[in-house]
């Protein structure tokens, strides 16, 4: 449990780096996790070859969701769409430092599940285009 | 301060009647259990009456003839006559076993609903009904083009008595609300507000999940037309409920769900249905679970359920005395006078997930999230909040543990 609350995760809790709206952006997505109303919207902006120049994220709830969009959001800048594609549940769990149960985990893997609905709806308008 | 014992409740002994509550969460970790209201534990004597029923008599009801359906069908409608008694309803034959509250509200709103209600009707219903007493009306609503209404829920946590009257006069067909709170606490004042429902020529229905397992229900002077409840919130088995509805209410409604055991007689294009209250049980029931739902009122009634809803109210009166002395801790619904054991609370800057995730780790079973109330917490601007609801097995010393394992979770985020 002392593991669960470790510093960086309350940390990020209580001052987050990267909370904020980015209006315009290229994609902005959000979600609920309707079991405990967690609620993650991540803003993007991205340079013409598909990088991530700016990201940030708002919402509320617990302490795990909230320091996973943040560690989230800063561990996509920088990466083009693609790489940001290819994460996983191993890579939040990696930022987060932690092992969690079923239950959980699904407040830490909101903040990816929002991104990755966001990336992939940017690809529905690209081939609209 | 310790509340006063409850003299003549023998709490050591009634903990051990639950086998669960002496685990330990994880080695060295007692198990604290404050979530009842989401489902409660099971005393031996409701283990061993299923096991029983699948060892010696295990057979299908109704229909058999021979010795083992004889007395399975002994047992299952004993049981209905039991839980009967338990809610002093006229006849068992007004008692429907369903899956549970759920299934009993969706029952009345897809069988009496549909035939009965036209486009335009009102439903009343308030603002602190669990999703079970509103979805079912909104699926409804849309279907028929009805129009819901709402009770409105004061900052106290009460219904607006008030604008209830004023809500009458737009002459609702029904009113269906809940008995007791599962977030709020707050017990409904129904034999008064049924009264002034029945005169506005409404019909009534109440959702009692919270209430038969903690204070006394007698189905006769609160006059409800409809009364739902679950096994499995009072001390029963989950997967069976009851449906009290009114003889000629039931009468005139049409079947559920058709199948087996519904019908008195079956051509190739038509049916006839059966009796009460057969005509609405359509297949094999849950009859272990029958059997189990009839242990547990006779464990109810045997320690009494005025006992039990005295002793709650010492353990709620402590939970509120000891919750609300917590800086920067909110405790949600009415005083002592109007609620029962359920405590829903918050705390500024701290998720309620993380809480409960807390309170986990030093054994503290408390539920975290809307409890199925989305609707009042989004009108007390809440996302989630954490909430600890007490039985009878549950004792002070446990709500001491709740209070220290808040203070710990405030030193983690301090």
């Amino acid at each position: 449990m002392e593991d669960f609350y470790r510093e960086l995760i309350i940390e990020r809790y209580k001052t987050p780096h990267y909370r904020g709206v980015l209006d315009p952006n290229d994609f902005s997505y959000e979600d609920d996790n309707p079991a405990c109303g967690d609620h993650i919207q991540i803003d993007v902006r991205l340079d013409e070859t598909g990088v991530v120049t700016e990201a940030v994220f708002s919402g509320e709830g617990c302490a795990i969701s909230q320091a996973s969009a943040d560690l989230l959001v800063e561990s996509i800048i920088g990466k083009h769409i693609d790489e940001i594609k290819a994460l996983g549940k191993e890579d939040v769990l990696d930022n987060l430092g932690i092992e969690l149960g079923p239950v959980r985990l699904k407040c830490a893997l909101l903040p990816l599940k929002v991104l990755k609905a966001g990336i992939y709806g940017l690809g529905d308008q690209e081939a609209e285009d | 301060m310790a509340p006063t014992a409850n003299t003549g409740f023998n709490i050591q002994q009634i903990r051990e009647d639950f086998p669960l509550l002496s685990r330990e969460v994880r080695p060295g970790v007692p198990l604290t259990y404050l979530d009842s209201a989401a489902t409660s534990q099971k005393p031996m004597v409701v283990i061993d009456a299923m096991n029983r029923y699948y060892q010696d008599m295990n057979a299908n009801i109704h229909r058999g003839i021979h010795k083992l359906a004889e007395e399975a069908t002994y047992a299952y409608e004993g049981a209905r006559q039991r839980i009967a008694d338990f809610i002093h309803a006229p006849s068992p034959e007004e008692l429907i076993f369903t899956r549970n509250t759920t299934e009993s509200i969706n029952l009345v709103a897809n069988s009496w609903g549909r035939t009965f209600l036209k486009p335009g009707d009102v439903i009343l219903l308030t603002e602190m009904e669990h999703h079970s007493n509103l979805v079912p009306w909104q699926i409804l609503a849309n279907h028929l083009s009805l129009r819901l209404e709402f009770i409105p829920v004061t900052p106290q946590g009460l219904l607006d008595q008030d604008a209830f009257l004023t809500l009458l006069d737009q002459e609702p067909k029904l009113l269906a609300l809940t008995h007791m709170s599962n977030v709020l606490g707050t017990i409904n004042p129904l034999e008064d507000m049924l009264a002034k429902a029945k005169s506005a020529g409404a019909m009534t229905l109440v959702d009692g999940a919270q209430a038969v397992p903690h204070f006394p229900v007698d189905i006769s002077t609160l006059k409800a037309d409809f009364y739902a409840f679950s096994a499995h919130k009072m001390v029963g088995p989950t997967g069976i409920g009851i449906l009290y509805g009114r003889r000629e209410l039931l009468e005139e409604m049409p079947p559920f769900l058709g199948g087996g055991e519904m019908i008195k007689r079956v051509e190739l294009r038509s049916f006839k249905t059966n009796d009460l209250p057969h005509k609405f049980e359509a297949g094999t029931p849950a009859i272990a679970e029958a059997v189990g739902f009839g242990a547990a009122v006779d464990y109810l009634s045997q320690i009494g359920m005025a006992e039990v809803e005295k002793q709650e109210r010492i353990l709620a009166g402590y939970a509120l005395e000891s919750l609300s002395g917590i800086p920067n801790l909110h405790v949600l619904g009415p005083g002592i006078e109007e609620r029962g054991g359920v405590v829903s609370f918050y705390i500024d800057g701290i998720h309620a997930h993380d809480v409960a995730q807390i309170l986990d780790s030093e054994g503290i079973a408390v539920r975290a999230g809307h409890h199925c109330a989305q609707p009042l917490h989004t009108k007390f601007n809440l996302p989630a909040t954490s909430r600890a609801s007490l039985y009878l097995y549950n004792t002070p010393e446990e709500i001491d543990r709740l209070v220290e394992g808040i203070h710990k979770t405030k030193s983690i985020f301090a």
